[in-house]
């Protein structure tokens, strides 16, 4: 424990007020010395980040600078006017804020402070939202987006006029998003406002520090960074790494093999939390706990697409300690008080050591115990990155992924909602957004065209001058044309895209969902995943197994189908790319051979086999192996770069190797390696040098090859359509509105197959190709990498498939080849029929 | 994924089916020939849909225009037809003729030159195109043939119709495929939407319901170099 030395007293009473004092003394508690150095700064005029472990008292720290000055605050005299938003607190979830406003109401009524704080969220209703526009509270609670549709209110000014402090909760969760950019703009506007605006952010350990703390202050002169406050330690985690019994499996996401040892752990404590990476590995944990539950312990399931009543129930018996263990996705990432939780168990590799870190840190909310955690890999692989992950996580290395610039769509969007609010002068505007860090390098031009494109959507062809949603008046103003912009803006705001989902509902088995339209919800599924399902199919959801009696609108109608096996799989491979770090950490382990006795011995028996039969890759070089397999030829390429830059790379190398004859025929692409598999030899033409591996890895794959396969790719249609939505060229779906989000999703396919061959420099477009480069494609990731193996690749010639190489051929023909291969189904199901039928159909 | 590159001859590849004993292609870029006759249908063309939607707001491409009629361009120059019918629907609101831009107008009159054109009435523009050239008529009988816009509810053997845009669906191996379609029972076709903004309702929708012979259902779904047949009682709804 690495507890901070704390101030001497005389010089915390210098600058906390006496109730404070006598608070802190009742409790029999003393400030922390963060907590003070913090308060410190503020009282002297800056703005702090605060990075600190969970159960550091970050919130109270946060808080502390408007606690105190609200103290001192002379008492409104009658017929003074009323006072305005004292502070702002934004965090990244409603839930999170609502958990605030019970959390610091206790400390503010027992210290007897005359402080307002009230919520303000997507279910605030709309009585109390009008009554907080005429009588604002002191302590305002909200969220990105609402602050988004505060600054498009046309009193936004005065509304904000006495702001003192924006505190930012989960800084570190909010700048990686486009949420991130879209407050970082309404920040610089607050600031427009009221120029003495004071930021706190409150943040876990990330990489770079510097990062945030230009994040919190306007950039004008750049460079410019708030205070920082780091409070290290809390206890050394102690993390192991399960060393089964069982076999570990070569493939696979599901640790099935592990749920005996889990369930032994789970009897051990008092309350396990259970991490896994995808809703569908908690379906399937949790109902292979229950399948081994002899003592029917409460254990529980929480995702993000379960019915928000169920969430809450399970939420509350957690809050009460009336559960065992709970199985839950990244929902419960952010910081709410879980109770006594004494063991933290996470399924599946953590894909980043910061990520591990911070659900570790769930595990323990006193900083001074250490929280215990298990990792438990659920193939060979994993095994290897839970290692890394985990001598990460004891050297305190962090892999936050960095920051990148500011989306253009998301400023399409606030420009449009300045305008909703007041009048704006271009020049003025642009000085005011190159201040917020993400759009601290935008051009004039580049912004020229952003106004361009939401006034008229920017298209070469001036076709749309009458139709503007904003215009430049004569005094130089640019004035929304009417006031149906502005509702539509309302209707629009916010950077969060859902994915077409339906109700599931439940129904009697074979009613077929008709006039049974009561059943109780039990969550929202993918439309995509529902549309490959057929009467009768089971698969599992909300812990249960289903079966699915069939669509009707925007509802899916299920019955029970206990002790039934769930046919159908959801795919789940990983939701979170593998980092960068622990890539490179995977790579070094297998090039050190002393460090692979720190591995189960099954899997340092299965590396020694590879030694023998192939060999593994130095930790700069890239291993390809080729050999036969059945009338096949398959190459394995191991890069350890994730699955998204696999998959950009198998597109790129099977272009380029059908152009050299090698026919190929498929590609599998998992978080380690790329398997391509063909008709003709490989590895006897890249020994001929036809081509050879060198060219054929050549980093010109990243020109034409990549411009011609990304035209038509569907990763891009879909990163287009998350743009057209974001910059307000299409509206969002409401509830009730559309019968499913399929009249969105082929509009903005044909939009932008029309766009892209009219008008390919379009800003969309532009905006859609940045997203993609580091989003669904990793493009700069995999540019990064054939920089790196430049004249560095292996190349091993087998007879054989190789142990290294099994985990992945097991994967061909589980995993869906996306969208590509539409085709080839048509021709199958034509097929079928001419068969049926003869051919010459009604000839 | 499979790499059949070769690029096949367009009209030697799409699929000739007989409707009420007229022979018919059924190309795979949405238009349905008759060679017989030298005649040449296309069905909702929707021109102008970009403006109409910017008229309330939403500024999307206004090149949904040219873009359409760039491929009515290619299938023309491909058939040469003697008569071309455009089944309704051909722009998205009756001002559309009035705001095409001047380059489009014209590239479209030089596609009406020297040729049969023949405008049918549909429900988003009964009138006449303002200041166009071609016959503007409510439907159409030629030969065995009726052409007219919206499917008739008592059923019209050797109808060709459209309005309705249909897709069907299917699934494969666990995935689903999506595509728009002709779909026809032998006796009445009904044409897929031609625009590029156009969106698409399954065959299965309530909307068709008694429209078909289901027995005999068949939607030929578009591929990028064929149609491909698929026989009803393998189409999903939704």
């Amino acid at each position: 424990m690495t507890e901070q030395p704390r101030l001497p007293d005389q010089n915390a009473t210098v600058i906390l007020p006496e109730p404070f004092l006598r608070w802190f003394g009742e409790k029999g508690w003393s400030p922390r010395a963060h907590q003070l150095e913090l308060l410190a700064k503020a009282q002297g005029g800056q703005s702090v980040l605060l990075i600190a472990p969970t159960g550091a008292g970050k919130t109270l720290a946060g808080f502390m600078p408007s606690l105190t000055e609200l103290a001192d605050r002379p008492k409104r005299k009658p017929g003074q006017a009323r006072r305005g938003i004292h502070t702002l607190y934004i965090s990244p979830l409603k839930a999170l804020a609502v958990d605030i406003e019970r959390n610091l109401g206790k400390p503010v009524e027992e210290i007897g402070l005359p402080v307002t704080i009230e919520t303000r969220t997507g279910d605030t209703p709309a009585h109390k939202r009008q009554r907080q526009k005429l009588v604002p509270p002191d302590i305002l609670l909200t969220t990105p987006e609402q602050l988004a549709l505060l600054i498009a209110a046309g009193d936004a000014k005065r509304f904000f006029q006495d702001l003192r402090f924006v505190v930012l909760d989960e800084l570190h969760s909010l700048v990686t998003s486009k949420r991130g950019h879209l407050l970082a703009l309404g920040l610089a506007r607050l600031r427009t406002y009221v120029p003495g605006l004071q930021t706190i952010g409150l943040s876990a350990t990330v990489a770079e520090p510097d990062e945030l703390r230009r994040w919190l202050v306007g950039q004008n002169p750049p460079g410019g960074m708030s205070e920082l406050i780091v409070v290290t330690g809390g206890a050394k985690p102690e993390i192991s790494i399960l060393d089964s019994e069982e076999r570990v499996p070569w493939a696979g996401h599901s640790a099935r093999y592990a749920t005996p040892e889990i369930y032994r752990e789970i009897k051990r404590h008092k309350t396990t939390l259970l991490f896994v990476n995808t809703r569908s590995q908690a379906e399937l944990l949790f109902q292979e706990l229950w399948r081994v539950n002899e003592d029917t312990l409460p254990i529980a399931l929480h995702h993000g697409s379960l019915d928000v009543a169920q969430r809450r129930r399970v939420e509350k018996a957690m809050g009460e300690n009336a559960l065992r263990a709970i199985v839950a996705t990244s929902t419960l990432d952010l910081g709410i008080d879980w109770g006594d939780v004494d063991l933290v168990v996470h399924v599946g590799a953590p894909k980043g050591a910061s990520r591990l870190a911070q659900r570790i840190g769930r595990a323990n909310h006193r900083m001074d115990e250490p929280s215990k955690a298990i990792l438990i890999p659920a193939n060979r692989f994993e095994v290897l990155e839970c290692r890394a992950a985990l001598d990460a996580n004891y050297l305190g290395a962090q892999d936050t992924p960095p920051l990148v610039d500011g989306g253009l769509d998301v400023l399409a969007q606030h420009v449009l909602g300045c305008a909703c609010g007041a009048p704006f002068r271009a020049d003025d505007l642009f000085e005011e957004v190159r201040t917020a860090a993400p759009y601290a390098s935008l051009d004039r031009t580049t912004f020229d065209r952003v106004i361009d494109f939401v006034a008229t959507g920017g298209y070469a062809l001036k076709n749309y001058e009458r139709y503007a949603r904003i215009r430049l008046n004569k005094d130089g103003l640019w004035r929304v044309s009417n006031p149906r912009v502005a509702q539509q803006y309302r209707l629009n705001v916010g950077t969060i895209i859902e994915v077409p989902a339906l109700n599931v509902r439940y129904v009697q088995a074979g009613s077929r969902g008709a006039a049974s339209r009561g059943g109780r919800p039990l969550g929202k599924i993918e439309e995509a995943f529902l549309e490959t399902l057929t009467y009768g199919d089971t698969f599992m959801f909300a812990g249960k197994v289903l079966r699915f009696e069939g669509i009707r609108e925007n509802e899916c109608f299920v019955s029970n189908a206990p002790g039934s096996e769930a046919k159908v799989p959801y795919y789940g491979g990983g939701k979170f790319p593998l980092s960068t770090y622990l890539a490179e950490q995977v790579r070094i382990m297998l090039d050190d051979q002393r460090r692979w006795n720190q591995l189960p011995e099954q899997v340092a028996d299965w590396l020694r086999f590879q030694a023998d039969k192939s060999v593994l890759p130095k930790r700069g070089d890239l291993l390809i192996e080729t050999f036969p397999r059945g009338n096949r030829h398959y190459l394995v390429a191991y890069p350890f770069e994730g699955r998204a830059a696999h998959q950009t790379l198998g597109m790129l190398l099977t272009r380029r190797l059908d152009r050299t004859g090698a026919k190929p025929l498929g590609f599998v692409a998992t978080d380690y390696a790329l398997a391509i598999w063909s008709l003709a030899d490989m590895g006897a033409m890249f020994k001929a040098r036809k081509p050879s591996l060198g060219s054929l890895f050549d980093q010109d794959m990243l020109g034409d090859d990549l411009e011609a396969w990304l035209a038509d790719s569907w990763l891009l249609k879909r990163t287009f359509r998350n743009c057209a939505l974001i910059s307000g060229l299409i509206e969002k779906r409401h509830p009730g509105q559309e019968k499913s989000g399929r009249q969105v999703t082929v509009s903005t396919d044909l939009v932008y197959d029309v766009l892209r061959s009219h008008e390919p420099d379009h800003i969309l477009l532009q905006a859609t190709r940045a997203d993609a480069a580091t989003g669904l494609l990793d493009v700069s990731r995999l540019a990064d990498m054939l920089s790196r193996i430049q004249g560095r690749i292996m190349h091993k010639h087998l007879e054989q498939i190789s142990p290294l190489a099994v985990p992945i051929m097991l994967e061909i023909g589980k995993m869906p080849v996306n969208g590509e291969a539409d085709e080839t189904l048509l021709m199958d199901a034509a097929t079928l029929v001419e068969e049926a039928m003869g051919p010459g159909i009604e000839e | 994924m499979s790499f059949s590159l070769a690029r096949a001859s367009r009209i030697a590849e799409a699929d000739a089916i007989g409707i009420a004993g007229e022979r018919a292609v059924c190309d795979p870029r949405g238009v349905l020939y008759f060679p017989g006759l030298r005649l040449l249908a296309v069905s909702d063309l929707h021109l102008e849909k970009g403006s109409s939607l910017a008229r309330r707001g939403s500024l999307i491409p206004p090149y949904d225009t040219g873009a359409t009629l760039i491929r009515l361009q290619e299938v023309i120059a491909d058939y040469q037809p003697a008569i071309v019918i455009s089944l309704g629907d051909s722009f998205h609101d009756g001002g559309g003729a009035g705001r095409m831009h001047a380059s489009f107008r014209e590239r479209l009159e030089a596609l009406m030159a020297g040729r049969d054109w023949f405008w049918v009435a549909g429900n988003h523009d009964p009138e006449a195109p303002a200041g166009l050239p071609g016959e503007t008529v409510r439907e159409l009988a030629i030969g065995s043939l009726v052409f007219r816009h919206e499917p008739s509810k008592v059923r019209v053997e050797g109808e060709i119709s459209g309005h309705l845009h249909p897709c069907a669906r299917i699934v494969q191996q666990g995935r689903s495929v999506r595509r728009r379609c002709f779909a026809g029972d032998g006796g009445r076709m009904i044409m897929p939407a031609f625009g590029a903004y156009t969106g698409s309702l399954n065959v299965l929708d309530r909307a068709y319901a008694g429209l078909f012979r289901l027995e005999s259902l068949m939607a030929y779904m578009m591929g990028t170099q064929r149609v491909f047949a698929i026989s009803g009682s393998m189409l999903r709804p939704g």
